[in-house]
């Protein structure tokens, strides 16, 4: 008997079955190879796609622009400045909470109505009516020599208006 | 010629059996709708290959691209119209291939796999339809699409990873329509084709549809050319006139060009997703975009394997006694929808929004209802009615898909702006 026998007759295995399972480690070889390289392929695709729009600090005007109780589109930073009845200055996100369509300011009702799914906020971005589950975001706000400035790197969550949101002069 | 000639009977009896059991070309067992379904998918393919020619998958083209079909190619639009035809047809007929498979027992021992694999080939058909929809980049298809990746967004755990990668980034944008557009013309054909070859097999093997045993006389079987290929050939070449026709009034919608700063108001889903952005409305977006899908799928899943489940095949309904079931089944879920919808409009006022506690007002709560309302109409049925287990089953199969057409209907000509109750005559809505 030669040395590969007696290892073989140890292992009891026969050559069928060692190529066989030889096979199956590389079809299972494959699959992962496969696999990781869709993941990758498409990871890389996630992170390269960072919004283009780096807009950072956005310049929405002098304070004498923005009267108090009423609510100003800012397109160029995709959020709606809104002056509280007290002065107070708050950035709201254009994004609706429950499933992410534009909500636009309805002067009439006093309130943001979304188109999808009927919910309303508040001028302090609060939900009147559902299904959105939490109020509209927030950016943060800053004054500088008389002009607002707007943060829109990052916007914030909240659960709830709280008065410390609001930026005051 | 004449080798030519038999070369083509060959093909076609290598799709079929040679021989059919008779019951089974019975136009009012099956409707003829799986033959339809093929049909349709067939002249998708056809269409869509002539659309790949025309449209380009770029933000900055997408939208013109189908635009210039109306104007620059000779009937490019009809092409448009029958692909966009098929394809609502399509899911029309799967959904009622499925029902039709359900209410004659063709799920039971045997055909088990195959009822996965059709359930596998409604979620293709579904996709291929939804990605469709994003591809001419207009409104309708930028917020839909908006709508349901927020939707993904909500499934626990991996939403947002999956979000990410469907999306192809944090925004919609190229990567999207890029991803869509893959699985739009190959990913889905392609899986599509492979699992549709695996129903036809599967078909083949349990020995053609299904039909009655009655009493051990053998069934008489009939040769499959000309008596099924005459039968498939008049309700395939009835449908492709009927599409074809079709497509000449109804044209596929084409609003403005995608605008990400202004959704339109209101923003419908696709009419078949209109049942889902239904619940949207009255459940917390956890439980309407994860929780109920999630447990209909797994319904329909596991319904086979269920011993008992499937009624005596080849009858619709089980029985004449079945039929009444199933009418009363089908009114008292209609009935349900229509009180649940008019019931949480009433509900709905100002400052009840969908706070912390809505994960349980408006989740759990409605969710345990509907589960004890199954279990007990279940018991009721079985134990106090002396139904069988398939009746009740199909009681409930029938009364879940009579909800979720009150529900699609509600959502298709019943909501207005902003996703307001009104009659369908006063209403600005629709996106078909």
């Amino acid at each position: 008997m030669s040395k590969t026998d007696t290892r073989f007759a140890g292992f009891k295995i026969g050559r069928r079955t060692f190529f066989n399972r030889i096979w199956t480690v590389l079809g299972l070889a494959a699959l992962a190879e496969f696999g990781w390289l869709g993941i990758s392929f498409l990871a890389s695709r996630r992170d390269r796609n960072r919004p283009e729009r780096e807009v950072g600090v956005v310049d929405a005007g002098e304070i004498s622009m923005f009267l108090p109780g009423t609510v100003t589109a800012v397109p160029q930073g995709q959020f709606y400045l809104a002056r509280l009845p007290d002065g107070g200055f708050l950035a709201l996100s254009r994004t609706c909470t429950h499933l992410g369509c534009s909500v636009p300011w309805d002067e009439e009702k006093g309130a943001f109505v979304c188109p999808c799914h009927g919910s309303t906020f508040s001028l302090t971005g609060e939900v009147l009516t559902g299904p959105a589950p939490r109020p509209l975001d927030t950016y943060p706000v800053r004054i500088e020599n008389g002009m607002v400035k707007v943060d829109c790197a990052k916007a914030r969550r909240r659960d709830r208006f709280l008065a410390e949101q609001a930026t005051r002069i | 010629m004449k080798a030519s000639r038999q070369s083509i009977t060959d093909f076609i009896l290598h799709l079929h059996p040679r021989t059919v059991p008779y019951p089974t070309i019975r136009f009012r067992l099956s409707w003829g709708l799986g033959g339809m379904a093929v049909v349709l998918t067939g002249l998708l393919f056809l269409t869509g290959a002539l659309l790949l020619l025309a449209y380009r998958p770029t933000l900055e083209e997408a939208y013109g691209s189908v635009r210039a079909l109306g104007r620059d190619i000779p009937l490019g639009y009809w092409v448009r119209n029958i692909h966009h035809a098929s394809a609502n047809l399509l899911a029309v007929v799967a959904v009622l291939h499925l029902l039709r498979t359900a209410l004659t027992g063709a799920f039971g021992p045997g055909r088990r796999l195959n009822w996965t694999i059709g359930l596998g080939l409604l979620v293709f058909v579904l996709a291929a339809n939804f990605t469709g929809y994003l591809l001419p980049w207009d409104q309708l298809a930028y917020w839909a699409v908006t709508v349901s990746m927020a939707a993904l967004g909500y499934i626990p755990l991996c939403g947002d990873w999956l979000r990410g990668v469907i999306q192809g980034g944090p925004e919609i944008g190229q990567a999207t329509l890029s991803n869509f557009y893959v699985l739009h013309v190959a990913v889905i054909p392609g899986s599509l084709l492979v699992l549709l070859l695996w129903h036809f097999w599967l078909v083949r093997r349990a020995g053609g549809l299904i039909s009655t045993s009655e009493g051990g006389e053998p069934i008489r079987r009939i040769p499959v050319v000309p008596n099924l290929i005459a039968r498939e050939a008049a309700v395939g070449l009835s449908l492709v006139a009927f599409v074809l026709f079709l497509a000449m009034f109804w044209n596929a919608p084409l609003l403005e060009q995608a605008n990400p700063g202004m959704s339109p108001n209101p923003t419908k889903a696709p009419w078949y997703f209109q049942g889902l952005q239904e619940l949207l409305l009255h459940l917390h977006p956890v439980f309407a975009a994860f929780v109920w899908p999630f447990l209909g799928g797994a319904a329909l899943l596991l319904l086979p394997l269920i011993p008992g489940s499937a009624l005596p095949g080849g009858v619709w309904f089980g029985s004449e006694r079945g039929r009444g079931l199933a009418a009363w089944a089908a009114g008292g879920g209609a009935l349900l929808a229509v009180a649940a919808v008019l019931a949480d409009n009433a509900l709905r006022q100002p400052g009840v929004g969908m706070a912390a506690d809505a994960l349980i007002a408006r989740g759990i709560v409605p969710t345990s209802a509907v589960i004890l309302l199954a279990a007990g109409g279940y018991w009721l049925l079985v134990k106090a009615a002396n139904r069988t287990r398939a009746e009740a089953v199909m009681a409930g199969l029938v009364a879940g898909f009579a909800i979720l057409t009150v529900l699609t209907v509600v959502g298709v000509f019943f909501r207005g702006a902003e996703m307001h109750l009104v009659w369908p005559w006063h209403g600005t809505g629709g996106s078909l």
